[in-house]
């Protein structure tokens, strides 16, 4: 079952075309890699699906319980309560609070108490935020930072930063995660926990995942299918053994370490 | 786990209940004198104008200078409603009325500005304020212009204050823990971050701005009804920088730090009014040495609560030995 379709997706700065006719197709539970060199266009397109941008042109399509649902123009916050969760390539945690709230305040869009039973603290406040507490802590154990949870997430280990990123975003309970390059910056030890992870929390959570990543060895590891982009277009998409030895990525990532990984 | 809050919530009612009972022994037994009620009545409009312009600018990141404008709607209509109706009821329905009206204006004024930021959000904020000073100018027939109100009725008294100080404290820290609050808090720490987790930042904003306007007006209206004379020129761009002083003095995000500093600074001014020079120098003086040992106010954003003191008893109680 198809969950997301991007048509022609195109998106400008002044003159500089970041994006351009772009088509991606997910089916639901897929995990999939979007890769490219540097500039690509790549976080550009996570900014479009999340509406930080609005396209140019072009139409993004999720579909959730047979209806489709456009996510052109939709504001961000919308587009999450729609089941679509992200975490970002420079790290944006809430730093100057602690694990536990970071994670709290992401499950904000299925809270039900209105303001007033927040301003009294009524009994059906009480009763959620206790729920909202327990699903927390649940999520932090699967990252093993339950027992870091009061402290600040700046004070965090730079791997553990990313970990909780992931724990936020799967706090809005989504449909379909984007991941931008989530291994950046780890160690290979780092890199090969984060690949177990990833694919252990797409089975446990049911979960569709478009994945940014450099690291070459976690996207062939892991993903099924792999869209490339350079330069804002889409030059091959297919499974890792065919973008291995795609000659245009080979081009495109001249130099670099493509058909060994 | 069901003990301990409710042996939380007992301790916190009769903190309360004993603050309450406290001074107002010291103003039955003339201790607070008249002299010291009118510092008093300053300190708690000032812990209400100060805690809930946190609100806005410490918890939710939105930094205002309007917040004495808000203040004038709340006194001029409770000023306006209790002249014609001089009773208790005039009086109650008056702090309501100032308080809807400002939190109305708060609404008017929050939705297009609130695309603004920072810099910028704080000189439309200060405009907003300017203008509504102007308007109170130039409604003559009503506000009675640059000359303003006077012989509005007295109702404010000390349980009144109480009444208001203790319920907006409440209020603005039950919200604060709650999910509402918490989205508030997230729009302060990364606005982007805060969007993409599904926070409605534009909503919260403006409730941020309706909330902390109301109290506002709250505060405005114990203000004409207990110093009894109003004019516009009290509500100025000054009065603004006043309250912003107290919440940054306390800590930006800590409502015991707003209340510390309301009630730090208006000591400071009551002891030394006598000699107004030096008071002004001292009043400077404070804020410039606090400002440079800790720019992040008193308390940065702790909060002083009841659980503390408990944890302090009971390293008394066990000693070293205990963690
Ligand atoms: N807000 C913006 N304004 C102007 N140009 C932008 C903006 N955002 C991105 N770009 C440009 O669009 C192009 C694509 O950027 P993008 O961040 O999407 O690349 P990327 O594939 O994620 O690269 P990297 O691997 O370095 O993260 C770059 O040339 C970038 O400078
Ligand atoms: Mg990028």
């Amino acid at each position: 079952m198809q969950l997301l379709a991007i048509e022609k997706l195109t998106k400008s700065f002044g003159g500089l075309t970041a994006v351009l006719n772009v088509n991606i197709e997910l089916q639901q539970g897929e995990l999939i890699g979007l890769i490219g060199p540097n500039g690509a266009g790549k976080t550009t397109v996570f900014n479009l699906l999340t509406g930080v941008y609005v396209p140019t042109s072009g139409n993004i399509t999720f579909c959730k319980d047979d209806s489709k649902i456009s996510l052109h123009g939709l504001r961000p916050h919308k587009i999450c309560k729609e089941g679509v969760a992200r975490t970002f390539q420079n790290i944006r945690l809430f730093r100057d609070l602690t694990v536990f709230d970071n994670v709290r305040i992401a499950m904000h869009k299925n809270v039900k108490y209105g303001l007033l039973a927040s301003l009294l603290h009524s009994p059906s406040y009480r009763r959620e935020e206790k729920t909202i507490a327990d699903a927390s802590m649940e999520l932090l154990k699967i990252f093993n930072l339950d027992e870091k949870k009061d402290e600040y997430a700046k004070n965090l280990p730079y791997g553990e930063q990313r970990h909780l990123e992931i724990a936020r975003a799967l706090a809005t309970n989504p449909e379909l995660l984007l991941l931008d390059e989530p291994a950046a910056g780890m160690n290979p030890a780092e890199t090969a926990q984060l690949t177990e992870l990833i694919k252990w929390i797409r089975e446990k959570f049911n979960l569709t995942i478009l994945l940014i990543e450099h690291d070459m060895s976690v996207v062939m590891k892991i993903c099924e299918r792999i869209y490339v982009l350079d330069y804002g277009i889409l030059i091959a998409e297919g499974t890792p053994d065919e973008i291995r030895s795609n000659p245009r990525v080979i081009e495109a990532y001249l130099g670099e370490d493509v058909s060994n990984a | 786990m069901r003990g301990i809050l409710n042996k939380q919530l007992t301790q916190r009612i009769i903190f309360m209940l004993l603050a309450y009972a406290i001074v107002q022994l010291l103003v039955s037994t003339n201790i607070i004198n008249a002299y010291l009620q009118a510092t008093l009545v300053t300190i708690c409009i000032n812990i209400i104008l100060a805690v809930s312009l946190n609100l806005i600018t410490g918890f939710t990141g939105q930094f205002s200078l309007g917040h004495a404008g808000f203040m004038s709607i709340g006194a001029y209509t409770c000023a306006l409603i209790t002249m014609r109706v001089p009773t208790i009821a005039g009086f109650l329905a008056g702090v309501l009325m100032g308080a809807v009206m400002a939190a109305l204006v708060g609404f008017l004024v929050g939705l297009p500005t609130l695309r603004l930021r920072g810099d910028y959000l704080a000189i439309a904020t200060l405009g907003m304020s300017e203008i509504i000073r102007i308007v109170f100018i130039n409604l003559d027939s009503i506000t009675n212009g640059a000359a303003g109100l006077n012989d509005i009725p007295r109702f404010v008294n000390w349980p009144w204050l109480y009444v208001f100080v203790a319920g907006t404290i409440l209020l603005i820290r039950n919200l604060l823990k709650s999910s509402h609050g918490r989205a508030c808090i997230a729009i302060r720490e990364d606005e982007i971050a805060a969007e993409a987790m599904g926070i409605n930042t534009t909503k919260y904003k403006v409730l941020a701005f309706i909330i902390g306007a109301f109290c506002a007006g709250i505060a405005g209206a114990l203000y004409s009804s207990y110093f009894y004379y109003i004019k516009p020129d009290l509500f100025g761009f000054l009065k603004s920088v006043d309250i912003l002083v107290i919440v940054v003095l306390g800590g930006l995000g800590s409502i015991s730090g707003s209340v510390l500093a309301a009630v730090l600074l208006a000591v400071v001014s009551t002891y030394f009014q006598s000699f107004p020079e030096i008071r002004m120098i001292l009043y400077a003086l404070i804020l410039v040495i606090i400002m440079i040992f800790r720019p992040q106010g008193l308390l940065g954003s702790k909060e002083i609560s009841i659980s503390m003191f408990n944890r302090m008893g009971k390293l008394f109680a066990f000693g070293k030995g205990e963690k």
